[in-house]
């Protein structure tokens, strides 16, 4: 029978305690040897998982402020930025009014934070380190050492673009992605902290592929046959290889722009280049846009790396709370392995204004059209998952709901983007920003929420507050929508997406300023909606509801097979055997309504 | 609980762990070069006023021959252990240091002969390509020296503990060894003699 009976009881609480102070280990000055090597340099995947989580969750925090400065300044245009605009320092905001090179630094930070610090780390370093290898039945990682390095190069990256802000003349101001000859010939002394510090983050991202994917495929259990896997171990599998394959070409790009910047080779700047109207003293004959080639062929994909382990927890908790199998776990599987593929030819649709030139485009639009397709299976599929069942509406459930028409807005407002006659007039528009943000705010985010809310109990035991929960999600929809939805509305009015003061002196923005408070307010908002979220995150920590190893009656592994939280190493009592699929519930003639992956067909 | 195949063979894939490791490490650097070329190409098929250098083609020829030797060598031990011959892993592993070092010493006098003809990075795109791309490639030989005097030094320890992992060790670095002398065997004439 299953593992549940193996248990035992008595060894749970201890376990837990364990993992509390693992959860909170930064809050804690222990000086222990072993606390040190048990929580700080500790080989553990869990305990690596829960680093990758702390860290990228302030990294989002810190990303999320950058934010709400920059909406304060579109909202309230030389305003003075009210708490901590005295803390930004003179030469940014003098008196607490942000100056647009400092906008500048605010929105090329944003984005790399949240990007390359924040989401990536929290759905790949934090949710994959964490559940892959319980949900696969093994004892930990592959490369537990490297697993543990994978971690600190990202910290060490993190500190790099975290101190650029006090370099000479500020953080990176070109934008997260960094097009020269704007960040090689005019940009400050930041642009060479953000390459050093995205060569540490490629490192570590590569660190962590290899060990994903030898982990997947080496370390399945008995009986756990690919197609037995887990959905959201696919997603995983299927962006260890985008991140695997996709970073080395920006590593040569980055390369390439610190030499440009360091050494003054000049290989993306163009013969007679005109800087303050002198022309610049390099040897020219570069090219500008071979930057672009190179930085989107992984920012394509890296896209992908965002969504695709969001839409593996969303199908974990879609069948969970449905009491269903997911519909079409095959298409599923073979869709996000085709979007894998095409994600690597779709990235010069993010270059059809570049003038590269008619056939290029035309190329770049039907692959772009054709990536569409697998991503519609994959909606339609969790959405048909949804027909006919009595859903569970619980928090995770919640979310995951509300990540289906989300995602489907960003995904449906970018078919305009991709086609490139109407690219000519959404292009670099706030159309974009709203564009993208609906694939990765309320479609990508939200699905990290129903992640934390639905692992919540396998980490620390303890179930997360239901109440404060809804209240966090309802409040988090309405404002998350009213943040980004205006954004359609002023890109198709034309409204630049780089203007300082939103629009203010366009005529042709006039008619949509109005909407500048409104989206600022609705972030602010949206910050204090995700205070019922830190509280409950804490609280539930040591007053969450005890629950037992299995909360929500679910089949895989993760659940059925060991202790919430697991044993400290190894994971497993004992290796567990695989006999089901990974969403058998509901099977006519078993008794309960879910099937545990590790349950052995009975006799007769 | 002891992560399994760290040493022994996965029936279904027939790889260990680390090996698997190592060839999808090669493919990400088979990705960081393949861009590393392409923007060669890029920049010198797209620009009317490419300038090439003469570079001194027989010191290349001469390092060329290094690294193929240097790649023999380096099989050679890994056979030689694989036929529990420790002594003459040791020999063999040990050319494979040295004459990656000769070549390390050859590419720094190139290196040298450039610097005193006024020839810079800065200098054009040409130059530029040649001292990233070969200073990469130079990266990937000096990451490889350092390993293989660990395993020859301190590392060679596990030949008395764990022998098994020891021979996979050396096939690994064998591997990306193979992986470092075959970029330059694309190297050498993209930038020598086209």
């Amino acid at each position: 029978m299953s593992s549940i009976d193996e248990q035992h009881p008595e060894e749970v609480p201890e376990l837990s305690e364990e993992a509390h102070v693992g959860v909170h280990h930064e809050d804690h000055g222990h000086q222990e040897e072993s606390f040190i090597w048990k929580y700080i340099f500790s080989t553990d995947h869990k305990v690596i998982g829960i680093q990758y989580g702390i860290t990228s969750l302030l990294f989002l925090a810190f990303g999320f402020t950058l934010m709400l400065i920059m909406r304060w300044q579109l909202g309230n245009p030389g305003q003075p930025v009210p708490f901590i605009g005295n803390l930004l320092g003179q030469a940014n905001a003098p008196g607490g009014i942000v100056l647009p090179e400092f906008y500048n630094q605010l929105g090329a930070m944003h984005g790399t934070i949240m990007v390359f610090l924040g989401v990536v780390p929290l759905a790949v370093g934090a949710f994959g380190n964490y559940v892959v290898p319980l949900q696969i039945g093994a004892p930990d990682m592959a490369f537990p050492k490297l697993n543990m390095m994978s971690y600190w190069v990202y910290f060490l990256g993190g500190v790099v673009m975290l101190s650029s802000f006090f370099a000479p003349g500020g953080a990176a101001n070109s934008g997260w992605t960094s097009y020269p000859p704007l960040s090689v010939a005019v940009a400050t002394e930041g642009q060479t902290y953000w390459l050093i510090g995205m060569t540490f983050l490629i490192t570590s991202s590569l660190l962590g592929s290899v060990n994903f994917i030898v982990t997947i495929v080496q370390l399945r259990t008995k009986g756990m046959t690919w197609m037995r896997l887990p959905f959201f171990v696919w997603a995983q599998l299927v962006t260890a290889f985008l991140l695997l394959l996709a970073f080395p070409p920006l590593q040569a790009a980055g390369v390439f722009q610190l030499m440009d910047r360091v050494l003054g080779t000049s290989f993306f700047l163009p013969s007679g280049l005109v800087v303050s109207n002198q022309v610049l003293q390099v040897a020219g004959g570069g090219s500008a846009l071979l930057w672009q080639h190179l930085f989107w062929f992984l920012a394509h994909p890296e896209v992908y790396v965002l969504v695709l382990p969001g839409m593996g927890i969303i199908a974990e908790v879609i069948a969970n709370n449905t009491r269903k199998p997911l519909w079409g776990y095959k298409p599923l599987v073979y869709s996000i392995i085709f979007l894998g593929f095409m994600s690597f030819i779709v990235w010069a649709h993010h270059m059809f204004m570049t003038g590269m030139g008619t056939v290029m485009n035309a190329f770049f639009q039907t692959t772009t059209m054709i990536i569409s397709i697998p991503s519609v299976v994959i909606l339609t599929a969790l959405l048909l998952t949804l027909w006919g069942a009595s859903i569970r509406f619980n928090t995770p459930m919640l979310f995951a709901l509300a990540f289906l028409p989300m995602f489907g807005i960003g995904g449906l407002t970018g078919l305009p983007l991709g086609l490139s006659p109407s690219d000519i007039h959404l292009h670099d528009t706030y159309y974009v920003i709203g564009h993208f943000h609906y694939v990765v705010a309320p479609g990508t985010i939200f699905a990290l929420f129903a992640g934390i809310y639905y692992w919540y109990p396998k980490v620390t035991g303890r179930r997360m507050n239901e109440m404060l929960g809804k209240i966090h999600f309802f409040a988090s929809l309405v404002f998350i929508n009213g943040v980004f939805f205006p954004m359609f509305l002023q890109g198709l009015a034309g409204v630049s997406r780089r203007l300082y003061d939103g629009g203010a002196t366009y005529s042709h923005a006039q008619g949509v300023l109005e909407w500048n408070a409104f989206m600022s307010n609705s972030a602010f908002l949206l910050g204090l909606a995700q205070l019922p979220f830190i509280f409950n995150f804490f609280w539930s920590i040591k007053k969450g509801e005890l629950v037992d190893s299995n909360p929500w009656q679910a089949t895989t592994l993760e659940w059925v097979a060991t202790t919430s939280p697991p044993l400290g190493h190894g994971n497993f009592e004992t290796m567990p055997v695989v006999y089901n699929g990974p969403y058998e519930y509901s099977v006519p003639g078993h008794d309960d309504d879910y099937l545990p992956q590790n349950m052995a067909p009975q006799e007769g | 609980m002891e992560i399994p195949y760290t040493v022994e063979v996965r029936p279904d894939t027939g790889l260990y762990n680390a090996k698997m490791g190592i060839w999808l490490f090669l493919a990400s650097e088979v990705m960081l070069f393949g861009a590393l070329f392409s923007s060669y190409v890029i920049l010198r098929t797209g620009n009317p006023d490419w300038v090439q250098h003469p570079m001194n083609v027989g010191l290349a020829t001469l390092n060329t021959m290094i690294l193929i030797t240097s790649s023999v060598t380096v099989i050679m031990s890994w056979a030689s252990l694989r036929l529990k011959d420790f002594a003459k892993f040791r020999i063999y592993f040990l050319c494979t240091l040295l004459l990656a070092g000769c070549f390390m010493v050859v590419k720094a006098i190139e290196y040298n002969q450039e610097f005193s003809q006024g020839l810079f990075p800065w200098s054009d795109n040409y130059m530029g390509i040649y001292f990233t791309l070969t200073g990469l490639h130079g990266l990937h030989v000096v990451g490889g020296m350092v390993v293989i005097a660990y395993l020859l030094g301190p590392g060679a320890k596990m030949w008395k503990t764990a022998p098994e992992q020891y021979v996979n060790r050396i096939e690994s670095v064998g591997l990306y060894w193979h992986f470092v002398d075959l970029v330059w065997i694309f190297l050498f004439p993209s930038l020598y003699l086209l």
